[in-house]
């Protein structure tokens, strides 16, 4: 009886490891978006859903290859992220900082509403089912693995941009202090429209990931949104190694807590667990010296 | 001059039930004076610089705090009325008193109170044996044979008692507003959130006076969430707890005007004249499209209304 016990709950905590990844690459878009320009993007989880959608109308709808639909859904989320930051973020840089999450809190309704005016409020599928995966007494979904993979390996990719191109490492150096940058010969607002495009596009990419395991409904940024910014803000907000490490811990939660009792307690208990963290670290459990 | 179109406005809505105006227009009324009363609630220390995104879990406390009561142990909502404010006032001081002991302000803050208010409708869903979960609940009714109403069911079939009682409520909220408008909590807040040290070497207690405000403001909102289930007879976790609801509280207020006692109201006046005049136009066809044009309104209104309509408009009358 044992035995069973620990297979199931090895089955969990993998299953959060796999969550963790996902939520680690939301988690980097939208640190770097803090990071660099000092807003947070509440919508963010919407940008995702956009991106769902677009996969499934034009994979679904138009009846493009499923790669193609990828690929395009990638481009627009990343031009739709630039065009928010342009017209819809700019005009309050230098506003009050409740006055960016209230703005960023008026496109989300935007969207969700957009999105159930435009495909209505029934559950949208592609359709792709992928096997599970057995390994002993435990099941896996290929899904979420291939997802896992696809972040991890994003996540890398988003590092080695930041440590080894110029615009990468400009991006960097904006985080670290924003006054001086101009001195330095580089143009802020066109590091923060680049910002803004890469974190639609890892936006845009965890909606491949996800449309692969997920129904689409126009609601479905509230089931991870506000986790991603909790997952950010545990990590230390604009700290991108601290988001990637709370991710797993705030997965491990979810997976783990809702394997032990019901599904929604596990995320009660993650997110009791971030207001705990708040009390003891208000900076964030691993945030750096600022 | 303003102040007697005030007074002027303040009798025609007393007497407006008796000006033969129809049970619906009543209930537009009655909600517009009941959302009022809960935003004006929330702005209380929305303006004070704590932005909160997590008054629906206040809300939330205060309606099925109420209907589980009543339906389980047969409570009136009287008495669940006060255990809700209670229990409102310990989770308020769990919440807020480490935030402001540990300076979490601005962001952190928001986001503390989202995770708050999620937390809330999470548990309503998760003990959705008791609650009924996403479903939403009913108090039992205690109206049998002809009664209209019972005072210790908190229960009214004729509309007019509740616009009176609505009415009553909001009038005393605007009264609080005022009463903290003139009073010493708000000068310190004001400084505190200017410079926070500076305010705490004059000898202003900071924790301690933006928990007060903290406390009233939750216990106020709780009160509205108990007047909303009374009323509606029907809750359900999306429409008194979580995000959506908190962010439709903050957009309210803002879209109205937060430094204005009657902006709040008028915020809930405008959200409610939008839902209901798109109703009317699109009918429920188009789902969603009310919300698409609050989002786009309050995008609007952040970036070129900052003080919200009521302000600006008191802001131009007075230049």
């Amino acid at each position: 009886m044992d035995q069973i016990f620990d297979v199931f709950l090895l089955e969990a905590v993998l299953n959060g490891i796999l969550l963790g990844g996902l939520l680690a690459l939301l988690a980097l878009g939208l640190n770097l978006i803090f990071g660099v320009i000092d807003v947070v993007w509440i919508c963010y989880a919407e940008l995702i859903m956009v991106g769902m959608y677009m996969i499934w109308w034009m994979h679904s709808g138009l009846g493009l290859p499923l790669a193609l639909a990828f690929v395009l859904s990638i481009a627009f989320v990343a031009a739709l992220g630039a065009a928010m930051h342009h017209f819809i973020v700019r005009p309050v840089l230098t506003a009050e900082p409740i006055n960016q999450l209230l703005v960023t809190g008026g496109v989300l309704f935007f969207l969700q509403a957009a999105a159930t005016v435009v495909f209505g409020v029934e559950f949208r599928n592609i359709g792709v089912r992928l096997p599970g995966i057995s390994i002993g007494d435990m099941n896996l979904s290929l899904a979420r693995l291939i997802a896992f993979a696809v972040a991890i390996a994003a996540i890398a990719a988003t590092y080695l941009f930041l440590t080894r191109t110029y615009v990468g490492t400009a991006i960097r150096a904006i985080s670290q202090d924003r006054a001086i940058m101009p001195l330095m010969g580089v143009n802020p607002s066109r590091i923060y429209l680049v910002t803004s495009a890469l974190g639609g596009a890892l936006a845009g990419l965890a909606g491949c990931l996800l449309v692969l395991q997920y129904d689409i409904h126009p609601a479905i940024g509230l089931s991870f949104g506000p986790i991603t910014f909790l997952i950010c803000v545990m990590g230390g907000l604009g700290n991108l190694i601290g988001g990637f490490l709370a991710a797993f811990v705030f997965a491990q939660f979810i997976s783990v807590g809702g394997f032990m009792l019901q599904l929604e307690w596990g995320y009660v208990l993650a997110f009791l667990f971030f207001i705990g963290v708040m009390f003891w670290k208000p900076e964030g459990l691993f945030a750096r010296r600022r | 001059m303003v102040k007697n179109v005030g007074w002027a406005v303040l009798a025609a809505l007393v007497v407006a039930p008796w000006l033969g105006v129809g049970a619906y227009p009543l209930h537009l009324m009655i909600m517009a004076l009941l959302w009022g009363y809960i935003y004006t609630s929330w702005s209380i220390m929305g303006r004070l610089g704590m932005v909160s995104f997590g008054h629906g879990a206040f809300l939330g406390i205060g309606a099925y705090g109420v209907v589980l009561l009543w339906n389980t142990l047969g409570w009136s909502p009287w008495i669940g009325a006060i255990v809700a404010v209670a229990v409102t006032l310990v989770v308020a001081t769990l919440i807020g008193w480490p935030c402001f002991r540990f300076k979490i302000v601005g962001h952190y803050f928001a986001l503390v109170t989202l995770a708050l208010s999620e937390v809330a409708r999470l548990l309503i869903v998760a003990l959705r044996d008791t609650t009924g979960g996403s479903l939403g609940i009913t108090p039992k009714s205690a109206l049998t044979g002809d009664a209209t109403g019972s005072l210790a069911a908190l229960q009214f079939s004729n509309k007019l008692v509740w616009f009176y009682i609505v009415l009553g409520c909001w009038l005393a909220a605007l009264y609080v507003w005022h009463r903290v408008d003139r009073s010493m909590s708000r000068l310190a807040l004001e400084a505190i959130s200017e410079e926070e040290d500076a305010a705490a070497s004059v000898g202003i207690d900071v924790s301690r006076t933006k928990l007060k405000v903290t406390l009233l403001s939750a216990a106020m909102t709780c009160i509205g969430g108990v007047l909303y289930a009374q009323y509606q007879l029907y809750v359900n976790p999306e429409t008194v707890s979580g995000i959506g609801i908190s962010l439709q509280m903050v957009f309210g207020v803002i879209a109205g005007g937060l430094f204005v006692m009657l902006g709040p109201t008028v915020g809930a006046v405008l959200l409610l004249v939008l839902s209901e005049t798109l109703r009317v136009l699109v009918g429920n066809q188009v789902h969603g499209l009310d919300l698409l044009i609050y989002g786009a309104l309050l995008i609007f209104f952040i970036i070129y209304m900052p003080r919200g309509i009521l302000g600006e408009v008191l802001h131009r009358l007075r230049r």
